[in-house]
């Protein structure tokens, strides 16, 4: 990215400046990192309440199969992702990663079965990559569009579904990862019951002209406050979730970063369609073989947060090298710090202590099970 | 005597100690404290060196002497309760008290007027 190009705005921009956002630079955008209420009070009213995100930052992408079969649309993204597309259901949404040919992670994103076409959620940072890198190889076979009409906004928390039920009575009807079109105030979206916390909740595609009237009503209702990205973070480690550039990259395997759940049967050693997607060799010699170094979950010890980049060690004199830490900082939720890192197989055991080197100083953490809270999802 | 650092400091000088802590306005650029790391009495630093670390839940910050001195006391209120730096941050949130190698070097800090205007 030039440092030097003007950021982009989402349609929600006046919205969040109206809200007294504080705005930062992230991944192009002038995006809201908090709201006069303060990151921490945020985080906490997501868990509680219900907190409302713009993402509209994110690719949107739709890709529509060439013969009108969604199959052919399916097994044309397979060869991107080592994820099982084709026995996705219709108006069913999967977590999906395109993988390169060392088995590195290119991008995580999600895919939706639409009927007629597939419709991708990807990262604000790749989207312009992933798009070239889908016309490059699936334009044979489906029409793709990268969407620059439409916002994107996440409802989440335990009051999200009562909030949008009040629009939209079928909202109960929906379980983690169904999705649906509705009208919201008479604003033709598309709601999918996910998000990116730990938390049960929504992403809503809304019209981009419509994004601001539809986010205004949301914010009156009291149980919802606007959260920004502080909070988004903070949210998503709590939940043990991967922020793409930190937690996984091209460096980084989907085995190494214990995404194996990511990986459908289909797909892995005797699947139906074994492999078949960038990096295969790489991915299915991890399954079965393991990885020099996995993704864990890390909790200091003490009350310092420590952060991405800190490296760890196996003793408390930076001797023995462990592993670097990827994702940290303080979990409002459980009142600690909490981390993620990669750590050597040899370290991987929960209850592992480990030492990470914070300005000079080898603090204790103890490798943990993720997520740090309970995911809330509605399965 | 009460003066300013453009590093959005406040020192309460009186006699050859100086009070510091950071301003109501750092400490709101900062957000929610969560961890506060202060030096030990008898730490002797010189004008710019980090002598106390911040972190919200976002980022770890540094916080630097403004004078040449030696540590006499930290407030261990606020490694106790971080939040206290953003709720009272020119009063009870106090960082350390400094005894200043040189009082005078403090008339060449910011006034009140001055730092106001710095930040506006």
């Amino acid at each position: 990215m030039d440092d030097h190009s003007p950021l982009k705005r989402t349609p929600l921009h006046a919205l969040h400046v109206s809200l007294g956002a504080r705005m930062v630079p992230f991944a192009g955008y002038d995006m809201p990192v908090q709201y006069p209420t303060g990151v921490m009070k945020e985080h906490l009213h997501t868990r509680a309440a219900a907190g409302l995100f713009d993402v509209s930052h994110m690719g949107q992408i739709i890709l529509r199969p060439k013969s009108g079969k969604i199959e052919d649309a399916a097994l044309a993204l397979e060869q991107l992702v080592p994820v099982d597309v084709l026995s996705l259901g219709e108006n069913r949404q999967r977590y999906a990663l395109f993988t390169n040919d060392q088995g590195g992670i290119l991008d995580d994103l999600m895919i939706a079965n639409r009927g007629d076409h597939l419709f991708l959620v990807v990262n604000a940072s790749c989207k312009d990559e992933d798009f070239a890198h889908l016309q490059e190889h699936l334009s044979a076979t489906c029409a793709l569009t990268l969407l620059d009409d439409r916002a994107l906004i996440a409802l989440q928390g335990p009051r999200a579904e009562c909030v949008l039920a009040e629009l939209w009575a079928d909202v109960a009807t929906m379980r983690f990862m169904d999705v649906a079109e509705a009208d919201l105030h008479d604003v033709p979206c598309v709601i999918s019951r996910s998000g990116y916390t730990g938390e049960d909740g929504f992403e809503i595609s809304i019209p981009a002209a419509s994004a601001e009237d539809v986010t205004r009503r949301l914010l009156e209702h009291p149980d919802v406050l606007p959260i920004g990205l502080g909070a988004r973070d903070s949210l998503r480690l709590e939940a043990g979730l991967c922020l793409y550039g930190n937690d996984i990259d091209t460096m980084s395997t989907p085995v190494e970063a214990a995404l194996e759940w990511a990986i459908q049967k289909a797909r892995r050693a005797g699947g139906a369609r074994e492999g078949g997607f960038p990096g295969a060799v790489v991915v299915l010699h991890d399954f079965a073989q393991g990885a020099g170094r996995r993704r864990v979950g890390l909790k200091p010890d003490g009350k310092a947060p420590v952060r991405g980049g800190a490296m760890l060690y196996a003793d408390a004199q930076g001797h023995a090298e462990a592993g670097v830490v990827t994702s940290g900082g303080f979990g409002p939720s459980v009142d600690h710090p909490v981390a993620m890192g990669y750590v050597a197989a040899a370290y991987i055991a929960n209850g592992t202590q480990l030492f990470a080197e914070v300005r000079g100083k080898y603090l204790p953490v103890t490798v943990c099970a993720l997520p740090f809270i309970i995911p809330t999802y509605k399965r | 005597m009460l003066k300013f650092t453009d590093e959005h400091e406040w020192l309460k000088i009186e006699g050859d100690v100086a009070t510091v802590g950071i301003t109501a306005h750092a400490a709101e650029q900062l957000g929610d404290l969560v961890f506060v790391e202060l030096p030990e009495a008898g730490t002797s630093l010189d004008k710019g060196a980090t002598a106390a670390t911040v972190e919200s839940v976002k980022a770890a910050s540094d916080v630097y002497c403004p004078l040449d001195g030696e540590i006499v006391e930290s407030n261990q209120a606020i490694v106790d309760d971080p939040a206290l730096v953003n709720s009272d941050p020119q009063g009870a949130g106090w960082f350390f008290k400094l005894k200043l190698s040189d009082p005078s070097a403090a008339n060449a800090l910011l006034d009140e007027a001055a730092y106001k205007e710095l930040i506006a």
